[in-house]
């Protein structure tokens, strides 16, 4: 264990350091200046060196090992495949950028303590990273909980606010629920054989009946932690409620873990998915795809409408890998390959895209203390740093080529091109719909992107208080630079990433993609077949015409420029307030969306000296699944309620009495 | 072979570029004989861009770095397009670098940054037209890929001269799915370009207005490559219902530099009956009201998703 | 597609434009404009089964496009622009679903009749097999359109379309139906609208509107022995 000749080993060592880091944050658990800027930079600079050691060991066989702790007799089993080492390079690559953002932005107040803080990020990171190398149902779980319960004391930092606290409860309730449903799931898996190894798993052969069972309850569980619908009602409240750089790690990784486990499940564990796996997952994905964003749209909390965006994106991401199952079950395999690298890549610009909006917020939040959508505006002013690099973020988001969003979604589209050809009656009619779900989804989180970056950013500001808004540090500066380049890279050179993502998948799930032999710069997705994107030459292409344009007009004219105050229509001065507020611009999705959601107006009468209009947009299935879920336990809760007495030798009675029936049963 | 590429590549780009104010004086043009009027000027356009770059630029006082970089980039945009978008010939060295598909995404980027801008600003007119143009947008660009679907489909590819080389050069063939997706398209084209029964190009009044409230604030050079890239806009859409539906007599890899010249006039004869056939709906139609557009661009939707499944199912 | 005779893809062009022209039925609010659907769908119809006669060459075809092109493109439509002139109903109410709604429930409703169809084509050995599907969306849509109107009018167009789905139906499945019972049905409905125009009269009568949501109060009220309204009890004790 010393010494480090794997790359397994390195792996391990690194998210030893980061659980290091972590302890040291108690040495000197008040000082922001010894966690800020000693140990989160060195939890940073752990992230690069492990998705560099992630990156080189993709192309590596698998290597396992046993590890000597934990309880007697019950050793933790680790193990590094491709798809783990895919997920490490995601985890490592995003928190770099986070934790050095995160470096600069944790200032003392009240809350949990830097120093605790600390800990608690860094055994996240740890214990994410565990997830990924765990081979035995035991170390995985233990990482899994561990996982939720750091984060769950991350997103309950400021615990003095009650609803932070509700929000909390919440996200452990339905993280629970979820690890229950992983736990079941690992019990159908083991076969009978009582080992709970995941070597055992992969050599049990479960009838389709269990097979299938095991797959619905590692969805129910992995689709809680990745906020499916109808599992999602945590994420909009977990995320707004922990602190910025937190929610960038959970959404852009923590989600992730649960598209690691599915696929991890399903092609490994469970041996080959039946296709038929596949449409529920892409009906699921689809679902939430759409629920997700039409939600995002009508959000006035800036990082309530990015939780709401990531169901989004991880419905297309779970769509898409129910289109990969499909096309595998069915024995298309080349264009399985082409959906599970849509999945994949998509996690990966996902991971990028929202770390990067999330901590774009996270500057806003810093510099006004402000998270209403109805009281920023105008921060490109004073916030340029943080403006531009989230612009690139959100434009990502919203699917814009040359960015990197555009490649996962042009990906998956050009895999829902032969949907049509899959050998099932009905299905094969109801696939080519869902590719248009997917445009529709795609098309919405542009306008979700165009609310988002236009409310905080653009127009005049909308309180007084902005004006004293200020940029982001230096630090702060360098992690979101870090996140955009990320999105800007994986954009401009998508066939190096194929390239990467071609093995993995490849290891996996046996699908491969073939080469097709086209040079670096031209994405071509299937060989023989017309369609390419090359998004440096679009890229080239597009900026010299918009420059050549520049210097023509600034040759053949002149540019002068004149400032006025802007076009009021005769009206009079205008201000602030006359801009659409988010709430107005989310108007016409709840128009055309109705039926999604429960809306609750406020409107004036005639008559009202100080009229008021309000309008609170609320989710239909937490009224109608989780209000009656939690009466009915509360109804059961309360027909029990008479075991209570408050009367200590009651207590000791019912142990007494349970002690002696199971005695008795042990007869 | 290999000149004669980079001459159709030049030739449509500059084409285009000079064409797209014509184009839209021609349909402007018409609009004003159809409903009686005295026509103005054909070369109209022209003279409004050219004094529109002669004049002082005046921009409001809180405008960001951003609205004056928006302009260039939704015409940057346009021109990108008009350059991937077969109007004379299939042999473009340039479309390997963008099909169908990104060809979408552009126009959404164009699109997103046209309301940006428009937001920037921070007036009411402004953000309305964005919100508004981003309503049309999220429904038409759904419906505009199904489109380019049903057409790939039938083609094998997304690659947008290959699907026109692909219709044009085999024989007369009638495809039910295409006459779905043709209607789809003329409806995606009447939104996409703030025709008549969506937004109304020559009202200034706010209540209706969609694209002309985003450009509101824009003055001098800004706007007239806006205007000129809202031309280049109609021109693009135009062309691109040609390649997928109309592209017979585009000149294919096998023609050579004559067949280049006679697609030269077929393309100004179908423009010119498009023009025609745009001022003639505009005409007999009456502007929507905004919330009946969603159900107008869900028609939409429906048609070129109908006409993916009669595709399936007909195979044709 | 280019290996197609010119005829099937006219044909296959024909069922194409049948399912548009429901869905422009379902989408439809005059109950005038509604008829003139139904006019060019027969006409349609006709077209299709002239195609289907030249083709396959089976002359009890001609005649039976000779009826589509008498009954259902000239006289029924007649009939009904005469009764909607008399009853003066020229807007249905909006429908009881928004547009929107309207056409995504269509669009589900075709996606299932495609796939139910495309086992039934793969036994059907005619040329027109595969619009086979189409027909029977066309009957489905016409159902739609059935459950979302209020005026009876738009009902009965609504029949008329189904009828005309279910014609085209077997003509691809099977080149038609025998001589006699297509006689049999186009008589069939021929009565049909008859009688209905004779009840849209009487509904008129009695409640001064062909509202059909006034039917709702005929219904057995829940408590016994007091009818709701005189009126309408006394509607149905007279028919």
């Amino acid at each position: 264990m010393l010494y480090i000749d794997s790359s397994m080993r390195a792996c391990l060592a690194l998210l030893a350091l980061w659980a290091l880091i972590g302890v040291a944050g108690l040495l000197r658990p008040m000082s922001v200046g010894f966690v800020g800027r000693m140990l989160f930079p060195l939890g940073a600079l752990c992230g690069v060196v492990l998705a560099v050691v992630a990156a080189t060991s993709i192309g590596a066989p698998a290597e396992q090992a046993v590890l000597k702790i934990g309880l007697p007799d019950l050793p933790m089993h680790v193990r590094r495949d491709a798809l783990a080492s895919f997920f490490l390079l995601l985890l490592g690559a995003t928190s770099a950028g986070i934790s050095i953002f995160a470096a600069g932005y944790f200032r003392r107040g009240q809350g949990t303590a830097p120093g605790l803080m600390c800990l608690q990020y860094h055994l996240f990171l740890a214990s994410m990273g565990f997830v990924l190398l765990a081979d035995d149902a035991y170390a995985f779980m233990v990482a899994w909980e561990t996982m939720a319960l750091s984060s769950y004391f991350l997103v309950t930092t400021q615990h003095g606010l009650p609803e932070i606290r509700r929000a909390g409860f919440l996200y452990l309730l339905i993280a629970h629920v979820g690890a229950l449903a992983i736990l079941l799931s690992f019990g159908v898996m083991q076969g009978g054989s009582w080992q709970f190894t995941f070597d055992a798993m992969r050599g049990a052969h479960l009838t389709p009946y269990w097979a299938a069972v095991a797959f619905l309850l590692a969805l129910f569980g992995f689709g809680a932690k990745a906020g499916l619908v109808p599992l999602h009602v945590w994420l909009p409240e977990a995320h707004p409620a922990a602190p910025s750089p937190v929610s960038a790690l959970m959404s852009g990784a923590m989600l992730k873990m649960a598209v690691y486990g599915v696929l991890r499940v399903s092609f490994d564990l469970l041996g080959k998915p039946e296709w038929w796996w596949g449409l529920v997952l892409l009906a699921v994905g689809l679902f939430s795809a759409l629920y997700g964003v039409t939600f995002a749209a009508v959000q006035t909390d800036m990082k309530r409408l990015l939780a709401w965006s990531s169901i989004e994106n991880l419905g297309i991401v779970f769509a898409a890998i129910g289109l990969g199952i499909v096309f595998h079950g069915v024995g298309m395999n080349s264009l399985a390959a082409l959906a599970l690298i849509a999945a994949l890549y998509h996690s990966l610009n996902h991971a990028f895209m929202k770390s990067l909006l999330f901590l774009g917020t996270g500057a806003v939040l810093h510099s006004t203390g402000e998270r209403n959508l109805g009281r920023l505006g105008g921060l490109i002013h004073r916030m340029p740093w943080v403006a531009w690099l989230t612009l690139v973020g959100a434009l990502a988001m919203a699917g814009l080529p040359p960015l990197n969003g555009f490649v996962s979604e042009w990906l998956l589209l050009q895999a829902f091109l032969f949907a049509h050809q899959v050998p099932r009656t009905f299905v094969n009619m109801i696939l080519p719909v869902g590719a248009a779900l997917v445009a529709l989804s795609a098309a919405l989180a542009a306008y979700v992107m165009v609310k988002f970056f236009g409310v905080i950013f653009l127009g005049q500001p909308r309180e007084p208080a902005l004006a004293r808004a200020h940029d982001a540090g230096l630090l702060e500066r360098i992690g979101l630079i870090w996140l955009a380049l990320g999105c800007l890279l994986l954009g401009l050179l998508p066939t190096y990433v194929i390239d990467t993502l071609r093995t993995v998948v490849a290891q996996f799930s046996g699908a491969l993609l073939p080469s097709t032999g086209a040079p670096w710069w031209l994405l071509v997705p299937l060989a023989g077949r017309q369609a390419s994107y090359s998004a440096p030459v679009f890229l080239i292409a597009l900026a010299s015409i918009v420059v050549l344009t520049a210097l023509l007009v600034r040759r053949f004219y002149h540019h002068r420029v004149r400032r006025a105050a802007a076009w009021d229509g005769g009206f009079g001065r205008l201000n602030a307030r006359m801009q659409d507020t988010a709430e107005g611009f989310g108007q016409p999705i709840r128009h055309i969306f109705g039926a999604f959601f429960a809306v609750q107006r406020e409107l004036p009468s005639a008559f009202d000296s100080a009229p008021r209009y309000g309008v609170v947009v609320g989710d239909r299935i937490w009224q109608w699944v989780y209000l009656p879920l939690g009466t009915l336990v509360q109804r059961i809760a309360d027909s029990f309620a008479w075991l209570q007495q408050g009367r200590i030798s009651t207590y000791l009675l019912y142990s007494f009495i349970t002690l002696i029936a199971l005695l008795a049963l042990m007869l | 072979m290999k000149p004669l590429e980079i001459l159709t590549q030049a030739l449509e780009l500059i084409a285009a570029l000079a064409a797209a104010p014509l184009f839209l004086g021609w349909v402007n043009q018409c609009r004003a004989w159809l409903q009686n009027r005295r026509a103005p000027s054909i070369w109209l356009p022209y003279r409004g861009i050219r004094k529109l770059f002669h004049k002082d630029a005046v921009i409001a006082e809180n405008a960001s770095p951003l609205f004056r970089v928006a302009p260039y980039i939704v015409f940057g945009a346009m021109v990108v397009a008009a350059g991937i978008i077969p109007s004379m010939g299939t042999r473009l060295p340039f479309t390997i670098a963008a099909d169908a598909i990104a060809l979408v995404g552009l126009l959404a980027t164009a699109r997103v940054f046209l309301s940006l801008a428009a937001i920037d600003i921070g007036t009411a007119f402004g953000t309305l037209g964005a919100r508004r143009e981003m309503m049309v947008g999220f429904l038409a660009e759904p419906a505009l890929l199904m489109v380019i679907f049903v057409a790939s489909i039938i083609s094998a590819t997304t690659a947008l001269p290959a699907i026109a080389e692909n219709l044009a050069t085999q024989t007369l063939g009638l495809y039910p799915s295409l006459a779905f997706t043709a209607i789809a398209f003329t409806l995606i084209l009447l939104a996409e370009n703030a025709r008549i029964p969506i937004d109304n190009p020559a009202t200034h009044l706010e209540l209706t207005m969609i694209h002309e409230a985003m450009v509101l604030e824009y003055s001098a050079r800004h706007l007239a490559l806006m205007e000129w890239a809202a031309a280049l806009k109609l021109l693009n859409y135009a062309c691109i219902g040609f390649a997928l539906f109309l592209p017979w007599g585009i000149s294919t890899g096998t023609g050579g530099p004559l067949s280049l010249l006679a697609s030269i006039p077929l393309l100004a004869a179908k423009l010119t009956v498009t023009g025609a056939a745009l001022a003639l709906i505009e005409t007999i139609s009456a502007k929507l009201r905004v919330f009946r557009v969603p159900e107008f661009l869900a028609i939409a939707f429906l048609l070129a998703v109908l006409g993916l499944l009669v595709h399936l199912l007909l195979g044709a | 597609m280019a290996g197609t005779p010119f005829d099937l893809q006219l044909l296959n062009l024909c069922a194409a434009l049948l399912l548009l022209l429901s869905f422009a039925m379902l989408a439809q609010r005059r109950v005038v404009t509604l008829v003139n659907l139904l006019a060019i769908q027969g006409a349609l119809l006709f077209v299709a089964t002239l195609l289907l006669a030249w083709r396959t060459g089976e002359h009890h075809l001609y005649l039976s496009a000779a009826l589509t092109l008498a009954l259902k493109v000239l006289l029924l439509p007649w009939l009904l622009h005469r009764l909607i002139r008399r009853l003066q109903v020229y807007w249905d109410t909006e429908p009881l679903l928004n547009i929107s709604g309207t056409m995504l429930i269509g669009l589900l409703v075709v996606v299932f009749a495609f796939g139910l169809a495309q086992p039934i084509a793969a036994l059907a050995s005619t040329a027109t097999r595969s619009a086979i599907g189409i027909a029977l969306a066309v009957i489905l849509l016409s159902f739609v359109t059935m459950i979302t109107r209020r005026k009876a009018m738009s009902q009965v167009v609504g029949f008329l379309s189904m009828e005309n789905g279910l014609f085209f139906g077997a003509m691809s499945a099977t080149y038609g139906m025998p001589m006699i019972v297509e006689f049999g049905v186009a008589l069939d409905v021929l009565v049909a609208v008859l009688v209905l125009g004779v009840f849209f009269f009487q509904i008129r009568e009695q409640f001064d509107s062909l509202d059909l949501h006034h039917l709702e109060s005929l219904k057995e009220s829940p408590t016994f022995g007091k009818s709701p309204s005189p009126a309408p009890a006394r509607s149905v004790q007279e028919n």
